[in-house]
């Protein structure tokens, strides 16, 4: 045994010497010598890569990526970038209009969160701001309308626009959609419904008179916004006009002799400033459960298993001889209920056979979850397609990291 | 930006303004892999001022860039494969569609 232990230590040596050098490779030599663990015994590798989810709570959550976690036993847990790229795979299960749900495996969860928190707040859409109400006279108080006017979620793609920080105060085409709202209940008509394909677009910028001064005869008069070119000529608006994505969403109620006049001004922004400029509904991930059964579940336990089973995970298959065994389908549809380890409370007087079983589903079932492989669904409000989201939400990421680049050059 | 000795490069206190636990955790697990840094580690002095400290061990080189370099290569790898399954899929749905008609 001390034969051993010394060879590990020389040969740890040999490693720090060699990771101190270049980071390359473990040499040749040291490979093939005879007693030395490449890879982690089962057991570590279970722990590494699994998450265990008992009964109580889950075990070895955290993911174990220290370089030199395992070099007490002489094996290297440092990934190289060429690794990771050969590993990593993607799988799209399922893709709409409006949401993806895509397979990525192979990433760790920093990273796989760190996408997710840029997809809820640091991706940029365009949404109404500034609301220039002429005249409100329903029930909805000014701040409540304009607050619902701003959750809109608008169809125009935040790439044709830029910051309104950028332009220095000035409201130009280049950073403002206008969009105008005026409705108006007659007297004596019954009550209307104002949804937001009441919202028209305003291609010529906004038309209320900013200031008191009268105009010339020549000039025109100075309104909340100056845009020079009309956006009506510029050909990207000319197939998709911007406008409210859902054209159904009630912004008001109004009785007889009611109105609202308002314009609403939409610019650019990102969820962490407010939520409205959140480009998902949500994005969300899980790890890939993995459901294993220790031992074979058979005949009246088998068919317990599938019925306790709310997400259909297990099913019954004949073994021949008239015997059945329960197998697992679908693991992928577990939702980690834990329904089929639970036990219930046995009553007072339980017999001894009953207090046997009680001990034998967290030990027949082992319900894990794999540490790398993630299950990400992504629901758009509409505004971009969900897969440009996340290649725009990846760019976002690549930018902070070339931002923290050149501040340290 | 920097806490720590100009002379002795192995250990220094990264304070990075305007970022948050996304950037942070992501250079820490790509800082941990690599083999030549013997502790990785970012905190946050205050949740309403806007900045991390990362904290990098080393033995005896500057590894921080590299980090963020390596983050950047898997960033635009996943990019790629994440378009190249984006499209895969959708000419396998329109592959399906045109059997059916």
């Amino acid at each position: 045994m001390s034969e051993s232990d010394d060879s590990m230590s020389e040969i740890d040596a040999q490693e720090q010497n060699h990771s101190n050098g270049v980071g390359g490779g473990i040499p040749d030599y040291i490979m093939n010598l005879d007693n030395i663990p490449a890879k982690l015994p089962t057991h570590l590798e279970l722990h590494k890569t699994r998450v265990i989810c008992n009964i109580d709570a889950p075990q070895h959550t955290d993911p174990i990526n220290y370089s030199g976690a395992y070099a007490a036993l002489g094996v290297d847990n440092s990934v190289r970038l060429d690794n990771f790229c050969q590993n990593f795979k993607v799988e799209v299960k399922r893709f709409t209009d409006e949401d993806i749900e895509f397979d990525m495996i192979g990433i760790d969860p920093a990273i796989a969160n760190a996408f997710r928190r840029i997809l809820i707040a640091e991706v940029p859409t365009m949404a109404i701001e500034r609301v220039y109400i002429a005249n409100n006279t329903s029930l909805i108080q000014d701040e409540v309308l304009a607050h619902r006017l701003g959750l809109i979620p608008i169809n125009a793609d935040p790439k044709l626009f830029e910051y309104p920080d950028n332009a220095g105060g000035e409201n130009n085409e280049k950073n403002t959609i206008v969009f105008k709202l005026h409705v108006h209940c007659v007297k004596g008509q019954p009550r209307i419904t104002v949804k937001s394909d009441a919202l028209k677009w305003l291609p010529n910028g906004s038309e209320l008179i900013a200031d008191d001064t009268k105009p010339n005869a020549e000039s025109k008069p100075k309104t909340f916004t100056s845009f020079r070119d009309n956006h009506d000529s510029k050909k990207k608006f000319a197939k998709n006009p911007p406008a409210p994505k859902n054209l159904d969403i009630i912004l008001a109620k109004l009785g007889p002799g009611q109105e609202i006049e308002l314009e609403a001004h939409a610019v650019k922004g990102i969820g962490k400033t407010h939520a409205k400029w959140s480009p998902v509904a949500t994005a969300w991930y899980r790890m890939l459960p993995e459901v294993v059964l220790m031992e074979d579940v058979v005949d009246e336990m088998a068919e317990e298993l599938v019925s306790k089973c709310p997400a259909k995970v297990f099913d019954i298959e004949d073994i021949g001889e008239g015997r059945r065994r329960a197998r697992v389908v679908n693991a992928r549809a577990c939702t980690l209920c834990r329904e089929c380890i639970r036990e219930k409370e046995s009553e007072d007087g339980a017999d001894k056979a009953i207090v046997i079983k009680k001990k034998e589903w967290e030990d027949l079932i082992s319900l894990r979850r794999v540490k790398d492989h993630f299950i990400f669904t992504i629901e758009s409000t509409g505004a971009i397609s969900p897969d440009v989201l996340f290649t725009e939400a990846v760019k976002i990421l690549e930018d902070k990291c070339e931002r923290v680049i050149t501040e340290l050059s | 930006m920097e806490h720590g000795s100009y002379t002795d490069l192995s250990k220094s206190t990264f304070s990075l303004m305007d970022e948050d636990h996304t950037f942070a955790n992501s250079v820490r697990f790509t800082l941990n892999q690599d083999p030549r840094v013997t502790f990785c580690g970012y905190s946050i002095p205050h949740p309403s001022e806007n900045r991390v400290n990362v904290r990098v061990q080393t033995t005896a080189c500057e590894v921080l860039k590299d980090g963020c370099q390596d983050l950047m290569l898997m960033c635009q790898h996943v990019r790629s494969t994440f378009e190249k399954a984006v499209n895969d899929f959708k000419t396998s749905k329109t592959g399906d569609h045109m059997d059916i008609v």
